[in-house]
Order: structure tokens, then sequence, then C-alpha cells
């Protein structure tokens, strides 16, 4: 039981990670790794609503299409659920704690559009996950998410003023880093 | 139930969504209304860049007044020498405006310093402390005076009103809480390149 589901967190996290090797969420994996601050908070706020996501959709799909045979809508429903999640998450954070609100804050409503967030949500219902293993595969995700980001960053930011060959400069030598990265990351397949 | 989606496949598929979305249409109004929030976000954020020196050098009586006239008013981001380029840089990121060099007029960058009082000197007058943004000075009428240095912010307001002209800024030694690691410098690159196509040595440096 317990090795089940530390085999699903790890494969989430390092065999099947959704940036590098699903290659999902890979706006805000080039979009917000300029600054390791800002890679950070938004790696909290993406576990905090992908975990959230994933039991939410779980809920969507199980209690209400599944029983009225809409399966067919899963797609725009999540899209749907999602929004909300994100929304509702962002409101009570607000009001509920400030300084939560200051480390996610930006970042919530951006989060709307990571569609590894609709990836694990669809994948979930793919795998036929339960309830449980649902939110350990959304959790895994975001931490696999977060761990990339956290790594990507940190090598920018020693890019930015390294000497990089003119034509390479900025984006481009991004895209390398990250194919690398996921080169790396390639290497974790068949630990689990 | 399962006789209407059978037959009105698409008729129960557009109620399921509609009522979905009014369902989750209804929460949000809910949750909008029940979790309100007052105040200007981004007021805020330019309050978390301003140094806190409450030095008045801006021309406003403190960090919060000039970050609320940025906001509202479009007050030029350059008036804060205790930020200094860093502060303005930030400033400009976050507002997404050009960064513009610090505005001579409000006075020059210098290095963060804390207020010193030469004890023996002093004849206990309290005008350093009717000038203290913070109060950070401790004292009594006729009493020796003393800054309590981790609440000095360095305005430099004390040191115009003291009449025997005892205080002192000392600039601030790193410390185990203050130091951190410097990244590489970016104008001291031309040390790592090991091979150029340039042929003279001042374009190699370049």
């Amino acid at each position: 039981m317990l090795a089940d589901y530390s085999i699903l967190l790890i494969g989430a996290i390092l065999v099947n990670n959704f940036v590098l090797v699903q290659f999902l969420g890979l706006c805000p994996f080039m979009g917000v790794s300029n600054k390791l601050e800002t890679a950070m908070g938004m790696s909290m706020a993406t576990t905090f609503v992908l975990t959230l996501a994933s039991a939410a959709s779980y809920l969507t799909y199980n209690f209400l299409l599944a029983p009225l045979g809409l399966e067919y809508l899963r797609t725009i429903s999540f899209i749907l659920v999602i929004a909300v999640v994100v929304q509702f998450t962002e409101m009570v954070v607000r009001k509920s704690s400030p300084l939560l609100h200051k480390v996610l804050g930006v970042y919530l409503p951006l989060i709307t559009t990571n569609c590894a967030v609709l990836g694990v949500a669809l994948l979930n219902i793919n795998k036929e996950h339960n309830f449980l293993q649902s939110l350990f595969y959304g959790f895994g995700a975001a931490l696999g998410f977060s761990l990339v980001l956290v790594l990507f960053a940190a090598m920018r930011e020693r890019l930015a003023v390294a000497d990089v060959p003119v034509p390479f400069r900025g984006a481009a030598i991004g895209m390398i880093t990250a194919g690398l990265m996921s080169l790396a990351f390639m290497g974790f397949a068949g630990l689990v | 139930m399962s006789d209407f989606i059978t037959q009105y496949p698409l008729l129960a598929a557009l109620l399921a969504l509609v009522s979905l979305g009014l369902g989750f249409g209804a929460l949000l109004g809910f949750a909008a209304v029940r979790f309100r929030t007052e105040g200007n976000p981004i007021v805020e954020q330019i309050n978390e860049i301003l140094p806190q020196t409450q030095c008045g050098q801006c021309g406003y009586p403190g960090c919060r007044p000039y970050a609320e006239a940025i906001a509202n008013t479009d007050e030029a981001i350059n008036k804060c020498p205790p930020g200094g380029e860093a502060g303005i840089q930030a400033l400009a990121d976050l507002l997404d405006v050009e960064a513009i060099p610090l505005d001579e007029e409000h006075g020059e960058e210098k290095a963060k310093a804390v207020a010193y009082i030469r004890e023996a000197e002093c004849i206990g007058c309290t005008k350093c402390i009717q000038a203290c943004p913070v109060d950070a000075i401790l004292g009594a009428a006729k009493q020796m005076h003393t800054v309590i240095t981790s609440e000095c912010t360095g305005c430099d307001l004390c040191v115009e009103p003291c009449p025997v002209d005892c205080i002192d800024m000392i600039s601030e030694q790193a410390s185990l809480r203050s130091w951190q690691w410097t990244l590489p410098d970016p104008v001291s690159r031309e040390v790592t390149i090991i091979a150029t196509d340039a042929t003279n040595p001042e374009e190699r440096a370049a």
C-alpha cells in the first residue's frame, strides 16, 4: 500500500516528469524561470493548485459526469473546474493569509493556463486512479514541476551573467539547457 | 433520469454544463462577497521595495505616502536615494516602465549606515529623539541618549538637529546575518574569455 503510493509519487516526480519527459507546462517553465525567487513562488502556487485541482476534477468526473454518462464532456468541465478552483483559492488566500498571498498572489491566476494541471486531471481519468491515487499523482506531478523549475531557474540566473556566445544569448541557451536537462531526466526511465 | 439522458443526450449535456457553470458561478460570487478585501495591492508592492528608512528625502512624509503617490499620481520613481539604483530598477521592473537615473535634487546614494551618538558629548536635549521617524533613539531630557542599532534605518534625520554635533553615521559592516553570496560580476567577464577573434588587447578586453 505504502510502497504503491511512493512508487506513484516517485514515478510522477522523476520518471514521468511532467515538464521534462511529458513536455507539459512548458510556458511557465520558460516564462518564470528567470529568477529563482519567482520560480519558488510559482512552484509553491502550482503545487497547491495542482493537488487541489486533481482532487476537484476527480470528484466532478466520478460524481457528476460518469453517472450521467457524459464522459465526453470531461475536457471542457475540467477546464471550468480548474479555473474555478484557482479563482476561489486566490480569493480565500487573499482574505485569510496576506503573507501567503504575497508569496503566491501573482502566480495563482497564471496557473489557470498551465496545461500540466489539465494534463494531470485527464491522465488521472485515463489511468483509472482512485481518489487518493489522483491526489498523490497530482502532488507528485507538482513536486516534479517545482523541482525542475527551481533547478532551471538557478541555472538561468548563472547563465544571465555567464559568457555565452552572442548567437546563443537569451532564450536560445535556455532552450538548449532545458533540452540537456530533459536528456538527464530521461535517464530515470526504468527506475520504477 | 436515465430515460431523459438517452432520449435527449444533447439537452442533458447542455443542462449538465450549464448547471455546472451556474453552480461554480454562484460559488465564486459568494466568495467574492464573503472574502472581500480592501486596499490597493500595487501600493503594498511598491512599499515593499522602498527601503523603509522613512527619511523623507523624496519630499513625502514617509515611504508609504511616496508609494501611494507612485501608484496613484504617476510620481517619478527616481526620488529615493536610500533605495539607490537597485531600488529604481526594482520599481521599474514592477511597474513596467523605463528605469531612470536617480534624481540629484533629492540626494545621492550612500552605503547603508546607522547613527551612533558619542555619549560623552550628548547634552540630553531630545532634539534627535523628536527627529527620528522610527523611534530608534532612546533617552529623556537632560539624560544621555543612545541609538537602538537594530531599529535605525540610517536616514540621517537626527544629524541635522543635534546642537553639539555628537551624532556620527557609521557604515554597516557585513555580519553573518547580512552577508550574501555574490553573483559573478558581469563587468569582469573578460577574464573568463579563453579564445577570441580580436587581435589587439583593447578589443580583447571588451
